[in-house]
Protein backbone atom coordinates (compact mmCIF):
# COMPACT_ATOMS: atom_id res chain seq x y z
CA UNK A 1 0.00 0.00 0.00
CA UNK A 2 2.78 2.85 0.97
CA UNK A 3 4.50 1.92 -2.28
CA UNK A 4 1.30 2.48 -4.18
CA UNK A 5 1.17 5.82 -2.82
CA UNK A 6 4.37 7.24 -3.98
CA UNK A 7 4.38 5.97 -7.26
CA UNK A 8 0.76 7.53 -8.01
CA UNK A 9 2.47 11.47 -7.11
CA UNK A 10 5.37 10.65 -9.79
CA UNK A 11 2.66 8.98 -12.23
CA UNK A 12 0.81 12.66 -12.28
CA UNK A 13 3.77 14.18 -12.22
CA UNK A 14 5.21 12.61 -15.61
CA UNK A 15 1.70 12.91 -16.95
CA UNK A 16 1.94 16.44 -16.34
CA UNK A 17 5.92 16.76 -18.12
CA UNK A 18 3.66 15.33 -21.34
CA UNK A 19 0.68 17.11 -21.03
CA UNK A 20 2.14 20.68 -20.50
CA UNK A 21 3.67 20.93 -23.89
CA UNK A 22 0.55 20.29 -26.10
CA UNK A 23 -1.47 22.81 -23.91
CA UNK A 24 0.93 25.72 -24.64
CA UNK A 25 0.97 24.09 -28.18
CA UNK A 26 -2.55 24.55 -28.99
CA UNK A 27 -3.18 28.00 -27.30
CA UNK A 28 -0.27 28.82 -29.54
CA UNK A 29 -2.37 27.36 -32.46
CA UNK A 30 -5.49 29.84 -31.69
CA UNK A 31 -3.71 32.98 -31.47
CA UNK A 32 -4.04 34.69 -34.54
CA UNK A 33 -3.32 38.00 -33.85
CA UNK A 34 0.41 37.10 -34.42
CA UNK A 35 0.89 38.42 -37.81
CA UNK A 36 4.57 37.83 -37.99
CA UNK A 37 6.88 40.06 -40.51
CA UNK A 38 8.36 37.28 -42.49
CA UNK A 39 8.83 38.74 -45.84
CA UNK A 40 9.55 34.56 -47.12
CA UNK A 41 7.91 33.76 -49.84
CA UNK A 42 7.23 30.15 -47.51
CA UNK A 43 3.84 30.08 -45.59
CA UNK A 44 3.60 27.85 -42.93
CA UNK A 45 -0.20 27.78 -42.79
CA UNK A 46 0.22 24.61 -39.98
CA UNK A 47 0.88 26.73 -37.21
CA UNK A 48 -1.47 30.14 -38.02
CA UNK A 49 -4.11 28.16 -39.49
CA UNK A 50 -4.56 25.04 -38.99
CA UNK A 51 -6.58 24.04 -42.18
CA UNK A 52 -4.74 25.62 -44.32
CA UNK A 53 -1.87 23.38 -45.82
CA UNK A 54 2.03 24.86 -45.68
CA UNK A 55 2.02 26.36 -48.95
CA UNK A 56 4.15 28.82 -51.22
CA UNK A 57 2.64 31.86 -52.32
CA UNK A 58 4.86 34.54 -54.70
CA UNK A 59 4.25 38.09 -53.22
CA UNK A 60 1.49 40.09 -53.43
CA UNK A 61 1.45 41.59 -57.48
CA UNK A 62 1.44 45.05 -56.10
CA UNK A 63 1.83 48.35 -59.05
CA UNK A 64 5.54 49.20 -59.09
CA UNK A 65 6.06 51.86 -56.47
CA UNK A 66 2.80 51.76 -54.47
CA UNK A 67 3.62 49.87 -51.34
CA UNK A 68 4.44 50.27 -48.32
CA UNK A 69 0.78 52.52 -48.59
CA UNK A 70 2.55 54.25 -45.66
CA UNK A 71 5.29 55.72 -47.72
CA UNK A 72 2.14 58.44 -48.78
CA UNK A 73 -0.51 58.41 -46.60
CA UNK A 74 1.94 58.60 -43.14
CA UNK A 75 1.78 62.46 -43.52
CA UNK A 76 -2.48 62.26 -44.71
CA UNK A 77 -5.04 62.49 -42.10
CA UNK A 78 -7.58 59.57 -42.70
CA UNK A 79 -10.64 60.68 -44.04
CA UNK A 80 -12.89 57.75 -43.75
CA UNK A 81 -16.01 59.39 -45.87
CA UNK A 82 -17.53 57.44 -48.37
CA UNK A 83 -16.75 59.54 -51.19
CA UNK A 84 -15.51 59.25 -55.31
CA UNK A 85 -11.77 59.56 -55.13
CA UNK A 86 -10.68 62.96 -56.77
CA UNK A 87 -6.56 63.17 -55.92
CA UNK A 88 -5.22 59.94 -56.48
CA UNK A 89 -6.21 56.27 -57.07
CA UNK A 90 -9.25 57.79 -59.89
CA UNK A 91 -7.70 54.95 -61.95
CA UNK A 92 -9.32 52.03 -59.24
CA UNK A 93 -12.76 51.67 -60.83
CA UNK A 94 -14.29 49.59 -58.15
CA UNK A 95 -16.63 46.72 -59.69
CA UNK A 96 -16.82 44.24 -57.15
CA UNK A 97 -19.77 43.67 -54.81
CA UNK A 98 -21.54 46.25 -56.65
CA UNK A 99 -22.11 49.91 -55.33
CA UNK A 100 -22.27 48.35 -51.76
CA UNK A 101 -18.50 48.16 -51.21
CA UNK A 102 -15.62 50.78 -51.06
CA UNK A 103 -12.10 51.17 -50.38
CA UNK A 104 -12.20 51.02 -46.58
CA UNK A 105 -14.41 47.78 -46.24
CA UNK A 106 -10.58 45.75 -46.95
CA UNK A 107 -8.02 48.34 -46.21
CA UNK A 108 -7.67 50.12 -43.29
CA UNK A 109 -7.55 53.88 -42.59
CA UNK A 110 -5.20 53.75 -39.68
CA UNK A 111 -2.42 51.28 -40.60
CA UNK A 112 -2.07 51.85 -44.16
CA UNK A 113 -0.26 48.90 -44.49
CA UNK A 114 -2.39 46.83 -43.59
CA UNK A 115 -5.55 45.28 -44.22
CA UNK A 116 -8.90 44.52 -41.70
CA UNK A 117 -11.08 41.82 -41.49
CA UNK A 118 -14.69 42.38 -40.92
CA UNK A 119 -13.46 42.08 -37.52
CA UNK A 120 -11.41 44.72 -37.34
CA UNK A 121 -8.32 42.02 -37.30
CA UNK A 122 -5.13 43.44 -39.20
CA UNK A 123 -4.32 41.23 -41.56
CA UNK A 124 -1.56 41.59 -44.03
CA UNK A 125 -1.50 41.93 -47.67
CA UNK A 126 0.46 38.69 -48.26
CA UNK A 127 -2.61 36.64 -46.31
CA UNK A 128 -5.47 38.30 -48.29
CA UNK A 129 -7.26 35.21 -48.65
CA UNK A 130 -8.02 35.38 -45.23
CA UNK A 131 -10.06 39.15 -46.66
CA UNK A 132 -11.57 37.11 -49.57
CA UNK A 133 -12.40 33.80 -47.69
CA UNK A 134 -14.83 36.06 -45.66
CA UNK A 135 -17.81 36.50 -48.08
CA UNK A 136 -16.30 33.82 -50.86
CA UNK A 137 -16.33 30.95 -48.45
CA UNK A 138 -16.64 27.92 -50.81
CA UNK A 139 -14.25 29.05 -52.89
CA UNK A 140 -11.75 29.50 -49.81
CA UNK A 141 -12.37 25.94 -48.96
CA UNK A 142 -11.93 24.94 -52.12
CA UNK A 143 -8.54 27.18 -52.54
CA UNK A 144 -7.07 25.61 -49.11
CA UNK A 145 -8.18 22.02 -50.40
CA UNK A 146 -5.61 22.81 -53.78
CA UNK A 147 -8.91 22.86 -56.35
CA UNK A 148 -9.96 26.34 -56.66
CA UNK A 149 -7.11 28.06 -58.45
CA UNK A 150 -4.16 27.02 -60.44
CA UNK A 151 -1.35 24.58 -58.68
CA UNK A 152 2.37 24.23 -59.96
CA UNK A 153 5.06 22.57 -58.76
CA UNK A 154 4.84 18.80 -57.40
CA UNK A 155 1.61 17.30 -57.17
CA UNK A 156 2.93 15.23 -53.95
CA UNK A 157 5.32 17.64 -52.46
CA UNK A 158 5.93 21.40 -52.58
CA UNK A 159 3.13 23.27 -54.45
CA UNK A 160 3.23 26.40 -55.20
CA UNK A 161 -0.14 28.20 -54.79
CA UNK A 162 -1.38 31.59 -55.41
CA UNK A 163 -2.97 34.57 -53.43
CA UNK A 164 -7.05 35.52 -55.11
CA UNK A 165 -5.10 38.45 -55.78
CA UNK A 166 -2.72 36.85 -58.36
CA UNK A 167 -5.90 36.23 -61.02
CA UNK A 168 -8.70 38.08 -59.89
CA UNK A 169 -8.03 41.71 -59.67
CA UNK A 170 -9.52 42.88 -55.98
CA UNK A 171 -11.04 45.57 -57.34
CA UNK A 172 -12.76 44.16 -60.55
CA UNK A 173 -12.80 40.42 -59.69
CA UNK A 174 -14.31 39.02 -63.25
CA UNK A 175 -11.67 37.86 -65.62
CA UNK A 176 -11.02 39.66 -68.71
CA UNK A 177 -11.66 37.34 -71.78
CA UNK A 178 -8.16 36.47 -73.52
CA UNK A 179 -7.30 36.05 -77.42
CA UNK A 180 -7.50 32.04 -78.16
CA UNK A 181 -4.57 30.56 -79.65
CA UNK A 182 -4.91 29.20 -83.36
CA UNK A 183 -7.53 26.40 -83.94
CA UNK A 184 -6.18 23.11 -85.37
CA UNK A 185 -5.59 22.71 -89.37
CA UNK A 186 -8.65 20.97 -90.76
CA UNK A 187 -8.19 18.15 -92.69
CA UNK A 188 -9.04 19.30 -95.77
CA UNK A 189 -6.79 21.80 -95.42
CA UNK A 190 -3.45 19.61 -94.67
CA UNK A 191 -1.19 18.94 -97.89
CA UNK B 1 9.34 -29.01 -121.14
CA UNK B 2 8.23 -26.74 -124.00
CA UNK B 3 9.98 -23.60 -124.43
CA UNK B 4 6.95 -21.77 -125.63
CA UNK B 5 6.95 -18.64 -123.61
CA UNK B 6 3.77 -18.45 -122.04
CA UNK B 7 1.78 -14.78 -122.65
CA UNK B 8 0.81 -12.48 -119.88
CA UNK B 9 -1.32 -9.69 -118.94
CA UNK B 10 1.65 -7.52 -118.87
CA UNK B 11 2.42 -8.64 -122.32
CA UNK B 12 6.15 -9.30 -121.23
CA UNK B 13 7.76 -12.16 -122.46
CA UNK B 14 10.27 -14.14 -119.73
CA UNK B 15 11.43 -17.41 -119.86
CA UNK B 16 12.58 -19.28 -116.83
CA UNK B 17 16.00 -18.71 -117.01
CA UNK B 18 15.53 -15.01 -117.11
CA UNK B 19 13.30 -14.99 -114.43
CA UNK B 20 15.78 -16.97 -111.81
CA UNK B 21 18.62 -14.83 -112.84
CA UNK B 22 16.01 -11.69 -112.47
CA UNK B 23 14.81 -12.53 -109.14
CA UNK B 24 18.66 -13.70 -107.71
CA UNK B 25 19.78 -9.73 -108.49
CA UNK B 26 17.07 -8.86 -107.13
CA UNK B 27 17.46 -10.11 -103.93
CA UNK B 28 20.69 -9.41 -104.15
CA UNK B 29 19.78 -5.68 -104.60
CA UNK B 30 17.48 -5.70 -102.27
CA UNK B 31 20.36 -6.82 -99.79
CA UNK B 32 22.75 -4.05 -100.48
CA UNK B 33 21.12 -0.87 -98.83
CA UNK B 34 20.60 -3.33 -95.84
CA UNK B 35 24.58 -3.98 -96.04
CA UNK B 36 25.19 -0.16 -96.87
CA UNK B 37 23.06 0.87 -93.07
CA UNK B 38 23.72 -2.15 -91.60
CA UNK B 39 26.14 -0.19 -88.87
CA UNK B 40 25.12 -1.72 -84.85
CA UNK B 41 22.14 0.80 -84.47
CA UNK B 42 20.30 -0.12 -87.55
CA UNK B 43 20.09 -3.64 -86.61
CA UNK B 44 19.66 -3.39 -82.75
CA UNK B 45 16.33 -1.50 -83.51
CA UNK B 46 15.26 -3.63 -85.40
CA UNK B 47 16.09 -6.44 -83.40
CA UNK B 48 14.88 -4.81 -79.92
CA UNK B 49 12.84 -6.61 -77.85
CA UNK B 50 9.44 -5.91 -76.52
CA UNK B 51 9.29 -2.98 -73.81
CA UNK B 52 8.41 -4.90 -70.87
CA UNK B 53 10.54 -8.21 -71.86
CA UNK B 54 13.55 -6.18 -71.73
CA UNK B 55 15.85 -6.69 -68.32
CA UNK B 56 17.02 -3.34 -66.84
CA UNK B 57 20.54 -3.90 -68.51
CA UNK B 58 18.53 -4.05 -72.07
CA UNK B 59 16.55 -1.27 -71.31
CA UNK B 60 19.60 0.87 -70.27
CA UNK B 61 21.53 -0.32 -73.37
CA UNK B 62 18.39 0.81 -75.73
CA UNK B 63 17.46 4.30 -73.59
CA UNK B 64 22.10 4.85 -74.63
CA UNK B 65 20.77 4.21 -78.23
CA UNK B 66 18.10 6.61 -78.54
CA UNK B 67 19.92 9.23 -76.40
CA UNK B 68 23.34 9.07 -79.07
CA UNK B 69 21.13 8.98 -82.04
CA UNK B 70 18.01 11.89 -80.88
CA UNK B 71 21.46 13.74 -79.52
CA UNK B 72 22.97 13.47 -83.18
CA UNK B 73 19.91 14.18 -84.95
CA UNK B 74 18.85 17.17 -83.49
CA UNK B 75 21.85 19.01 -82.39
CA UNK B 76 21.32 18.95 -78.53
CA UNK B 77 21.72 16.64 -75.85
CA UNK B 78 18.56 14.88 -75.38
CA UNK B 79 17.56 12.24 -72.27
CA UNK B 80 16.06 9.41 -73.10
CA UNK B 81 14.29 8.26 -69.29
CA UNK B 82 11.68 5.22 -68.67
CA UNK B 83 11.06 6.07 -65.38
CA UNK B 84 9.05 3.44 -63.43
CA UNK B 85 5.84 3.78 -61.78
CA UNK B 86 5.44 4.74 -58.28
CA UNK B 87 4.22 2.28 -56.22
CA UNK B 88 0.84 3.31 -54.61
CA UNK B 89 0.17 5.61 -56.99
CA UNK B 90 -2.57 5.97 -59.24
CA UNK B 91 -3.19 8.95 -61.80
CA UNK B 92 -5.97 10.65 -62.24
CA UNK B 93 -7.26 13.81 -63.56
CA UNK B 94 -10.09 16.56 -62.90
CA UNK B 95 -11.17 19.64 -65.25
CA UNK B 96 -13.82 21.99 -64.15
CA UNK B 97 -16.00 22.92 -66.92
CA UNK B 98 -17.19 25.77 -65.48
CA UNK B 99 -14.03 27.17 -65.35
CA UNK B 100 -12.98 26.38 -68.48
CA UNK B 101 -12.51 29.58 -71.24
CA UNK B 102 -11.46 27.26 -73.99
CA UNK B 103 -8.24 29.87 -74.76
CA UNK B 104 -6.04 26.67 -75.88
CA UNK B 105 -3.38 27.25 -73.55
CA UNK B 106 -3.33 23.41 -72.57
CA UNK B 107 -2.90 22.44 -76.19
CA UNK B 108 0.07 24.13 -77.46
CA UNK B 109 1.68 23.45 -73.74
CA UNK B 110 0.95 20.12 -74.38
CA UNK B 111 2.26 20.13 -78.48
CA UNK B 112 5.97 21.80 -76.75
CA UNK B 113 6.80 19.52 -73.57
CA UNK B 114 5.31 16.52 -75.68
CA UNK B 115 6.87 17.36 -79.17
CA UNK B 116 4.46 16.39 -80.96
CA UNK B 117 4.89 17.39 -84.91
CA UNK B 118 4.29 20.58 -86.04
CA UNK B 119 3.10 20.32 -89.93
CA UNK B 120 1.87 17.79 -89.94
CA UNK B 121 0.04 19.03 -86.93
CA UNK B 122 -0.65 16.52 -84.69
CA UNK B 123 -2.70 18.08 -81.34
CA UNK B 124 -2.90 15.62 -78.42
CA UNK B 125 -5.77 17.99 -76.74
CA UNK B 126 -8.84 18.82 -79.03
CA UNK B 127 -11.25 21.78 -77.03
CA UNK B 128 -14.86 21.21 -77.95
CA UNK B 129 -17.35 24.25 -78.23
CA UNK B 130 -20.90 23.70 -77.16
CA UNK B 131 -23.54 26.47 -77.26
CA UNK B 132 -25.14 26.80 -73.63
CA UNK B 133 -28.91 24.79 -73.52
CA UNK B 134 -28.17 22.83 -76.14
CA UNK B 135 -27.78 18.61 -76.32
CA UNK B 136 -24.13 18.73 -75.64
CA UNK B 137 -23.36 15.15 -75.09
CA UNK B 138 -24.03 15.23 -78.79
CA UNK B 139 -20.25 15.18 -79.42
CA UNK B 140 -20.40 15.01 -83.33
CA UNK B 141 -21.86 18.15 -83.60
CA UNK B 142 -19.77 20.44 -81.38
CA UNK B 143 -17.36 22.79 -82.49
CA UNK B 144 -13.26 21.95 -82.44
CA UNK B 145 -12.26 24.76 -84.93
CA UNK B 146 -14.00 28.01 -83.51
CA UNK B 147 -11.37 31.58 -84.04
CA UNK B 148 -13.07 34.11 -81.90
CA UNK B 149 -11.08 37.47 -81.11
CA UNK B 150 -11.72 36.98 -77.85
CA UNK B 151 -13.02 33.55 -75.45
CA UNK B 152 -14.74 32.65 -73.32
CA UNK B 153 -17.79 33.92 -76.11
CA UNK B 154 -21.32 34.37 -74.38
CA UNK B 155 -23.48 31.63 -74.60
CA UNK B 156 -21.03 29.00 -74.87
CA UNK B 157 -19.10 26.42 -73.08
CA UNK B 158 -16.04 24.85 -73.78
CA UNK B 159 -14.80 21.06 -73.10
CA UNK B 160 -11.07 20.01 -73.27
CA UNK B 161 -11.00 16.25 -74.27
CA UNK B 162 -7.74 14.37 -74.46
CA UNK B 163 -6.83 10.59 -73.22
CA UNK B 164 -8.77 9.65 -70.59
CA UNK B 165 -6.36 6.80 -69.35
CA UNK B 166 -9.29 4.51 -68.92
CA UNK B 167 -9.33 1.61 -66.55
CA UNK B 168 -10.52 -0.80 -69.06
CA UNK B 169 -9.08 0.46 -72.16
CA UNK B 170 -10.22 -0.32 -75.92
CA UNK B 171 -7.27 0.38 -77.36
CA UNK B 172 -5.36 -1.84 -75.45
CA UNK B 173 -7.39 -4.51 -76.43
CA UNK B 174 -7.31 -3.89 -79.95
CA UNK B 175 -3.86 -3.87 -80.48
CA UNK B 176 -2.13 -6.77 -82.58
CA UNK B 177 1.17 -6.58 -81.03
CA UNK B 178 0.61 -5.61 -77.57
CA UNK B 179 2.55 -2.14 -78.09
CA UNK B 180 0.22 -0.31 -76.18
CA UNK B 181 -0.73 -1.14 -72.43
CA UNK B 182 -1.57 0.51 -68.92
CA UNK B 183 1.25 1.17 -66.92
CA UNK B 184 0.86 0.14 -63.10
CA UNK B 185 0.18 4.19 -62.04
CA UNK B 186 -2.69 3.96 -64.35
CA UNK B 187 -1.26 5.80 -67.55
CA UNK B 188 -1.60 4.15 -71.02
CA UNK B 189 1.27 4.24 -73.28
CA UNK B 190 2.57 2.99 -76.23
CA UNK B 191 5.91 1.42 -77.63
CA UNK B 192 6.70 3.54 -80.86
CA UNK B 193 9.04 0.61 -81.67
CA UNK B 194 6.34 -1.96 -81.69
CA UNK B 195 3.58 -0.05 -82.63
CA UNK B 196 3.10 -0.97 -86.79
CA UNK B 197 0.93 1.75 -87.46
CA UNK B 198 -2.66 -0.29 -88.25
CA UNK B 199 -4.53 2.02 -86.16
CA UNK B 200 -7.20 -0.28 -84.67
CA UNK B 201 -6.30 1.19 -81.18
CA UNK B 202 -7.49 4.75 -82.96
CA UNK B 203 -10.97 2.89 -83.96
CA UNK B 204 -10.91 1.47 -80.82
CA UNK B 205 -10.97 4.49 -78.60
CA UNK B 206 -14.38 6.43 -77.98
CA UNK B 207 -12.46 9.34 -77.43
CA UNK B 208 -10.36 10.35 -80.36
CA UNK B 209 -7.82 10.63 -78.15
CA UNK B 210 -5.03 8.99 -80.71
CA UNK B 211 -2.82 10.52 -83.16
CA UNK B 212 -1.24 9.20 -86.12
CA UNK B 213 2.00 10.36 -87.98
CA UNK B 214 1.28 10.50 -91.19
CA UNK B 215 4.65 11.58 -91.92
CA UNK B 216 7.97 11.69 -90.45
CA UNK B 217 7.01 14.36 -87.07
CA UNK B 218 8.31 17.81 -87.69
CA UNK B 219 10.12 19.36 -84.92
CA UNK B 220 12.06 22.34 -84.81
CA UNK B 221 15.04 20.90 -82.95
CA UNK B 222 15.48 24.46 -81.55
CA UNK B 223 11.91 23.43 -79.83
CA UNK B 224 12.57 19.58 -79.36
CA UNK B 225 11.79 19.49 -75.34
CA UNK B 226 15.39 17.21 -74.25
CA UNK B 227 14.08 15.80 -71.26
CA UNK B 228 12.10 12.56 -72.45
CA UNK B 229 10.37 9.23 -71.38
CA UNK B 230 10.87 6.32 -73.40
CA UNK B 231 7.11 5.45 -73.41
CA UNK B 232 6.05 9.22 -73.79
CA UNK B 233 7.31 12.48 -75.68
CA UNK B 234 10.84 10.57 -77.20
CA UNK B 235 10.68 11.77 -80.69
CA UNK B 236 8.28 9.53 -82.95
CA UNK B 237 8.53 7.45 -85.69
CA UNK B 238 6.54 7.79 -89.20
CA UNK B 239 3.43 5.81 -88.73
CA UNK B 240 2.96 5.04 -85.64
CA UNK B 241 0.21 6.23 -83.22
CA UNK B 242 0.85 8.52 -79.97
CA UNK B 243 -1.43 9.81 -77.21
CA UNK B 244 -1.56 11.75 -73.91
CA UNK B 245 0.49 9.89 -71.72
CA UNK B 246 -0.40 12.64 -68.54
CA UNK B 247 3.00 14.31 -69.28
CA UNK B 248 4.92 10.55 -68.12
CA UNK B 249 8.19 12.28 -67.99
CA UNK B 250 6.85 14.83 -65.83
CA UNK B 251 4.36 13.24 -63.67
CA UNK B 252 6.89 10.23 -62.55
CA UNK B 253 9.23 12.95 -61.54
CA UNK B 254 6.49 14.17 -58.96
CA UNK B 255 5.48 17.28 -61.41
CA UNK B 256 2.21 18.42 -62.74
CA UNK B 257 1.57 17.61 -65.88
CA UNK B 258 2.01 20.56 -68.28
CA UNK B 259 -1.36 21.39 -69.03
CA UNK B 260 -2.43 21.84 -65.83
CA UNK B 261 0.66 24.14 -65.09
CA UNK B 262 -0.13 26.39 -67.77
CA UNK B 263 -4.08 26.64 -67.70
CA UNK B 264 -4.70 30.44 -67.04
CA UNK B 265 -8.13 29.90 -65.19
CA UNK B 266 -6.46 26.62 -63.18
CA UNK B 267 -9.80 24.24 -64.60
CA UNK B 268 -7.69 21.46 -64.41
CA UNK B 269 -6.37 19.19 -61.58
CA UNK B 270 -4.73 16.08 -61.32
CA UNK B 271 -3.40 13.80 -58.23
CA UNK B 272 -3.26 10.37 -56.92
CA UNK B 273 -6.51 8.80 -56.62
CA UNK B 274 -5.45 6.18 -54.26
CA UNK B 275 -4.05 9.32 -51.63
CA UNK B 276 -6.91 10.40 -49.48
CA UNK B 277 -5.53 13.85 -49.21
CA UNK B 278 -4.86 14.35 -52.90
CA UNK B 279 -6.68 16.92 -54.98
CA UNK B 280 -8.11 14.90 -57.57
CA UNK B 281 -9.83 12.80 -54.46
CA UNK B 282 -11.30 16.29 -53.10
CA UNK B 283 -12.99 16.70 -56.32
CA UNK B 284 -14.67 13.33 -56.62
CA UNK B 285 -15.73 13.51 -53.25
CA UNK B 286 -16.78 17.04 -53.11
CA UNK B 287 -17.48 18.07 -56.93
CA UNK B 288 -20.71 16.61 -59.10
CA UNK B 289 -17.73 14.77 -61.57
CA UNK B 290 -18.60 12.65 -64.48
CA UNK B 291 -17.22 10.40 -67.01
CA UNK B 292 -17.21 10.95 -70.96
CA UNK B 293 -19.00 8.23 -72.12
CA UNK B 294 -19.31 6.30 -69.01
CA UNK B 295 -21.67 4.04 -70.39
CA UNK B 296 -18.91 2.39 -72.66
CA UNK B 297 -17.80 0.85 -69.27
CA UNK B 298 -14.09 2.47 -70.23
CA UNK B 299 -13.76 3.43 -66.73
CA UNK B 300 -11.94 6.80 -67.69
CA UNK B 301 -9.49 8.15 -64.72
CA UNK B 302 -10.74 11.25 -66.26
CA UNK B 303 -13.04 13.37 -64.39
CA UNK B 304 -14.76 16.60 -65.50
CA UNK B 305 -16.79 18.22 -62.84
CA UNK B 306 -19.04 21.43 -62.21
CA UNK B 307 -16.82 23.73 -59.06
CA UNK B 308 -19.96 25.86 -59.06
Amino acid sequence: MRRGSAVLPIFILITWILVLPVIALDSGNTDHQDTSNNTDTVYKGGSQNPDIPDFFVPPPPFSEGIFPCSGCHKEMKPNKQRRKLEMFHQDIELKHAGPQQWCLDCHNADDRDKLHLIDGRLIDFKESYLLCGQCHGTNFRDWKAGVHGKRTGEWNGKKLYRLCVHCHNPHQPRFKPLAPKPPPVRPEDIK
Amino acid sequence: MSKKIRNNPLGIKLNRRNFIKGSAMGLAASALPLTKKADASFLDVFFQKHFREMSKQEIQEVLDRFEKTYSEEYGKKVSVKATPAIPGVLFGYGLDLSRCIGCRRCVYACVGENNQSRDPQIHWITVLRFKNGEKWVDLENSESYYNPAEVPEPDHFYMPVQCQQCENPPCVRACPTQATWKEPDGIVVVDYNWCIGCRYCMAACPYGARHFNWSKPNIPPDELNPETHYLGNRPRYNGVVEKCTFCIQRTRAGKYPACVEVCPVGARKFGNLLDPASEIRYCIENKRVFRLKEDLNTYPKFYYFFAT
